[in-house]
């Protein structure tokens, strides 16, 4: 379980979390939504131990994780994908699935790990020795969250994964997500702009405006409340 | 004709000697986005210190992989020491402490062994080869130098392209936040990247001290080449570094040859300005992946 | 800046006072202060020793150099290791028309400046394509490069005697070394209100909207490449002119004069002084002229041999350099200017407070326009 306690983040004199409460249980998809500016991509990098909070705590499966350094939280088993340039553009395909392994996995189990990425993408396997920079957007995004899953994380987040993708294949990244949070232990927590889509996949839910939360409910629950979902979620 | 093989045959084994130094810049470059203007001033220090090993009777090679020892531990300690508090700040501010640097290896080298220059033995005979009937240009201690260079290129690319570290350190240069998310120690291999570069930079001094005059600023111009050489290859590239080396020994050799030692540097600075104005990024570089 | 409230504290209405009585234009604003430091300065040469006044002489002409490379890597974000080479292009070409002519001081001056402001053109033209470090390092590699030609052609050149300079005759009975230095503060005053009113002109703006952010600089119709070679050539210029003035302190041009460290040693003097301030190249001047001095004294007290005493200067200018750097980037002026605010903004509004720059300006000062 993830438990984020009273987490406040300032960039200089600018308050980007003021004092956040938030728990996300493992085997479900956590949903943080709000708009630009909500504080939503600072949550994570707080997590992943990017950003230093102000004050708060942070526990991953009663462990603190503020004061840690980003690969030691990275090599706990929580894994960031970051907005948008996840890849490593000038690595291979292979290569970027290959590098998250080195830590995680013995010399003689990474090929077959990454082997099963390439199966539960096919359409990777054939780009296996291409420069990143070749992939589309969608292939791309397949690669960051295929290298995300090879290093078998506990803790999963996700920055915008659908953002630039054609609704379909968001659709199909959303399924796939959830079938493999349901009923595992993995922890997963959503940062989206597209609230309809990560609400239709996740059982909680969290909505931030300006650093700040401002429901925190079943999935289901914000999806009905309609005043809410008209004033914060824009759809 | 004679005359053309032979400025040839310095150039080559001069532009092995740009060349290992180059790489040191190259391998600075790629990790930390900086270029080291001190790397000639810590060569010459552990070149130095060599030097004061010889005259402990240690003997040759002892001294020699001591210099290279102290390179990597040499530029692993200036990387934490003074690149590392840089981090994040203007790009000029790098190479204003790495000018720091030389001054003070400089001063250091001159307070300690003074200003005169002094000898450096050689590995092997200096005399040129003898084919046939006449002596070429090319001694057995130049292909020592060819030959030690082509074997730290090879290790490097090994390296860079044949091991996980090397992936590691590829991925830390390339995108050093993404790394650092997929658990890779980053700030140890920028450290790693540094060390190995002064490793490169300490052969190149060895290998340089024998054929000059070897005094505190004997580096000082070799450095200058060696970011010529650098900057055709792209500044990105080890094999960049190796034909950029080379073509800056051989362009620095025929202007020494034809028109006199002392228009070197001019030939280097022509040859830089050309090669920056046909192609900013380096002959050799891949086109740039620019982010917006 | 808003208006000053009703609520706010004497220092402000003193401040409002004080910037009353100054004019407004920024031309005449600089005189005025130009006028008070030939004032000041007329008292100190009266009063200090011909050896002094030479002191003097070299810390104005360190003033220029300094100002102009201060120009060109804290306004335009160029950084140039070559400064040195620019001076000695001064310094010839000031000796050769001396040698060969019977021109008017004042041209062969005049020649100096603009000899150095082709050479550089020439330099940087190609420069306007490179980032930073590759600037250094070609600007580098020219310092190197030029000194060997003055060898090579040594019958030209004068060889390793190099060529004599002499200074117009004083008029009147001011002895010669208060004279030279005369001409030299006045050259650094007529430097300092040149490149202050530049700074403040539509050059400077565009000077620092390309320093901050080329592609926006360009997108506000600024030329780019032509404002990086503009600075350039400047900055080269008011190195010729120091690189004359060095010439006649010396009485001969000679390329011992013109050494790499020379060149390192200005940007040195420079980044201590407080790079972009031209009142921190005083400081830098300073530093220039007396460290040697004082390392000497220095290493007399610790009795250091003589063979190690002749590089603590060396070590010393290196090493704070580096400190510097790492601490405190904006200098000696920077320092001083942040102890002012600290000190007059906690008598005032303790809000206010700007804090210092963390790094040489390089984009990210507080109260630079474009970001």
């Amino acid at each position: 379980m993830l438990e984020i306690q009273d987490l406040s983040v300032s960039y200089g004199a600018v308050n980007a979390l003021n004092s956040v409460t938030i728990t996300a249980q493992p085997g479900a998809i956590t949903a943080i939504l709000g708009a630009n500016g909500a504080g939503k991509t600072t949550l994570l990098r707080s997590i992943s131990g990017l950003v230093k909070p102000r004050s708060g705590s942070i526990r991953f499966r009663g462990e603190e994780l503020i004061g840690r350094t980003v690969e030691t939280i990275a090599r706990r088993g929580v894994a960031h994908v970051p907005e948008g340039r996840g890849i490593i553009e000038e690595l291979t395909v292979e290569d970027n699935l290959r590098l998250a392994t080195l830590w995680c996995l013995g010399r003689h189990e990474r090929q077959g790990a990454i082997e099963a990425i390439f199966e539960l993408f096919p359409r990777l396997s054939g780009f296996s020795r291409r420069h990143a920079s070749t992939l589309s957007g969608g292939e791309r995004q397949m690669l960051v969250i295929g290298r995300a899953f090879i290093s078998r994380p506990k803790l999963l987040l996700l920055d915008e994964p659908s953002l630039g993708l054609a609704p379909l294949v968001t659709a199909q990244l959303m399924e796939l997500l959830r079938n493999h949070t349901d009923g595992t232990d993995l922890t997963v927590v959503l940062v989206e702009q597209n609230a309809r889509s990560a609400l239709s996949v996740s059982v909680d839910a969290v909505v931030l405006n300006l650093g700040e939360v401002v429901v925190s409910d079943t999935a289901a629950a914000v999806a009905a409340d309609s005043g809410l979902r008209h004033h914060y979620l824009g759809f | 004709m004679g005359l053309f093989i032979n400025v040839t045959l310095d150039g080559v084994s001069n532009g092995m000697i740009f060349a290992a130094l180059a790489l040191a810049l190259v391998l600075i470059f790629r990790a930390t986005k900086i270029i080291n203007f001190a790397q000639g001033a810590m060569a010459m220090m552990t070149t130095f210190l060599a030097s004061s090993l010889l005259a402990q009777d240690l003997g040759y090679w002892w001294a020699f992989v001591a210099a290279l020892a102290i390179g990597f531990v040499f530029g692993a300690l200036v990387e934490r020491v003074l690149i590392r508090p840089l981090k994040g700040k203007s790009e000029l501010n790098p190479v204003v402490v790495t000018i720091g640097l030389l001054v003070v290896l400089e001063g250091m080298a001159g307070a300690i062994y003074g200003n005169a220059s002094r000898g450096f033995p050689a590995a092997y005979s200096q005399s040129g080869i003898t084919i046939g009937h006449s002596k070429i240009a090319f001694s057995h201690f130049d292909v020592f130098i060819v030959v030690a260079v082509l074997v730290l290129m090879i290790a490097i690319l090994v390296l860079f392209r044949a091991t996980t570290l090397g992936l590691r350190m590829r991925a830390s240069a390339f995108a050093g936040e993404i790394s650092r998310l997929l658990g890779v120690r980053v700030g140890m291999l920028l450290t790693l990247g540094w060390a190995l570069a002064g490793v490169a930079g300490s052969l190149a001094g060895l290998l340089v001290a024998p054929t000059s005059s070897f005094s505190p600023y004997y580096m000082d111009l070799v450095l200058v080449y060696a970011f010529t050489a650098a900057v055709i290859g792209g500044l990105e590239s080890p094999v960049g570094a190796l034909i950029g080396g080379v073509i800056t020994g051989l362009c620095i050799s025929y202007v020494g040859g034809y028109l006199g030692s002392g228009l070197q540097p001019l030939g280097a600075l022509v040859l830089l300005m050309v090669a920056l104005m046909a192609r900013p990024e380096g002959i050799f570089a891949r086109p740039p992946a620019r982010r917006v | 800046m808003t208006q000053p409230g009703p609520a706010d504290h004497a220092l402000d209405n003193i401040s409002w006072l004080w910037r009353l009585r100054l004019p407004t234009q920024p031309l005449l604003r600089h005189l005025i202060f130009a006028l008070c430091g030939v004032g000041i300065l007329y008292l100190l040469t009266s009063l200090l020793s011909p050896y002094n006044d030479y002191e003097v002489g070299e810390i104005a002409l360190y003033v220029i150099a300094l100002a102009g490379l201060s120009l060109l890597t804290g306004m335009n974000g160029q950084i140039s290791l070559g400064n040195g080479a620019f001076m000695a292009v001064g310094a010839y070409t000031m000796a050769l028309l001396m040698t060969h002519t019977q021109l008017n001081f004042i041209v062969e001056l005049l020649a100096a400046i603009g000899a150095a402001a082709v050479m550089g053109l020439l330099i940087g033209i190609p420069a306007t394509r490179l980032k930073g470090p590759y600037l250094a390092g070609m600007t580098l590699l020219f310092a190197l490069a030029l000194p060997p030609i003055a060898d090579k052609w040594s019958t030209t050149f004068g060889g390793d005697q190099g060529l004599t300079t002499t200074v117009p005759n004083a008029p009147g009975n001011i002895n010669p070394e208060e004279w030279l230095a005369w001409i030299q503060i006045i050259g650094a005053l007529i430097t300092l209100v040149l490149l202050a009113n530049l700074i403040q002109s539509r050059f400077g703006r565009s000077f620092r909207a390309v320093r901050d952010d080329e592609i926006a600089a360009s997108l506000t119709g600024i030329h780019v490449a032509r404002t990086k070679v503009l600075a350039f050539v400047i900055s080269a210029g008011c190195a010729g002119l120091a690189g004359g003035f060095l010439g006649l302190s010396t009485g001969v041009v000679n390329t011992g004069e013109f050494p790499l460290t020379l060149s390192i040693q200005l940007l040195a003097a420079m980044v201590l002084g407080g790079t972009g301030s031209l009142m921190g190249m005083l400081w830098g001047a300073v530093l220039l002229v007396y460290l040697p001095q004082w390392s000497t004294s220095l290493s007399g007290y610790f009795n250091l041999g003589s063979g190690a005493s002749a590089y603590l200067a060396t070590i010393i200018f290196g090493a704070v350099l580096i400190v510097v750097m790492i601490a405190a980037p904006t200098g000696i002026q920077g320092g001083l200017r942040w102890t002012w605010r600290h000190i007059s903004g906690s008598m005032s509004r303790p809000g206010a407070v700007i804090p210092p720059v963390s790094e040489l300006p390089g984009g990210q000062s507080p109260h630079v326009p474009m970001r």
